[in-house]
């Protein structure tokens, strides 16, 4: 799933690391989430937006749309 | 790059050091003694059971593996680990069943049982993890 994660922790300055430490999941999981190869459960997506404080689907762009 | 070490991945390779560690013990224990003094009967049973307790108790740490660690993605890469590794020790002990069923190969298994070729499996898994999504999974 095409998502923003990058760009969104780009503007924070934040490393990969950084983000997983915030969001209490491996550097991995971030990784993966980023360049798509893994999409985050519904509670992991939240986590994420509220973090960011945005909407999930500011962050992540639907399949459906791609 | 730091490898990824959860308290869940720790427990399992304490976990996983005491099973190893029992195994070698109880292997050269039941050898020995059978060795020296050919037990008979449940003593002989009991003996030659013994080693495989520690491996069944390798499955037993694998699975908690599964169920105590908390990041998903991880998990998701163990769970595919695992499946690989079932896919893989059916598919060897299958064939090796049929070539024994049409005697081209001797009886036995030369003392590489199902566990072994699932723990095989697991870094078959591994490797496909790594491939497929760029991380191998930690089993």
């Amino acid at each position: 799933m095409r998502n923003r994660l990058k760009v969104l922790r780009a503007e924070r300055d934040w490393s990969q690391q950084d983000l997983a430490d915030r969001l209490q999941v491996s550097r991995q999981s971030v990784n993966a989430i980023e360049t798509g190869k893994y999409d985050p459960s519904l509670p992991l997506a939240f986590r994420i937006a509220e973090l960011f404080g945005l909407a999930i689907e500011e962050i992540f762009t639907s399949p459906t749309k791609d | 790059m730091t490898r990824y070490r959860s308290p869940a991945i720790r427990r399992y390779l304490i976990r996983l050091a005491v099973l190893m560690t029992a195994y070698v013990i109880l292997l050269f224990g039941s050898i020995t003694l059978f060795q020296k003094n050919q037990p008979t009967g449940i003593a002989a049973y009991a003996l030659a059971i013994a080693p495989a307790l520690p491996i069944i108790g390798v499955f037993w740490a694998v699975m908690r593996l599964l169920i105590e660690e908390p990041d998903e993605f991880q998990r998701m890469l163990f769970a595919r680990q695992c499946l690989i590794a079932t896919g893989f020790c059916l598919t060897i002990v299958t064939i090796w069943e049929f070539l024994q069923n049409f005697e081209l190969v001797p009886p036995g298994n030369g003392g590489f049982g199902a566990a072994f070729f699932w723990f095989a499996g697991l870094g078959v898994g591994a490797l496909y993890n790594k491939l497929t999504v760029g991380s191998s999974g930690g089993c």
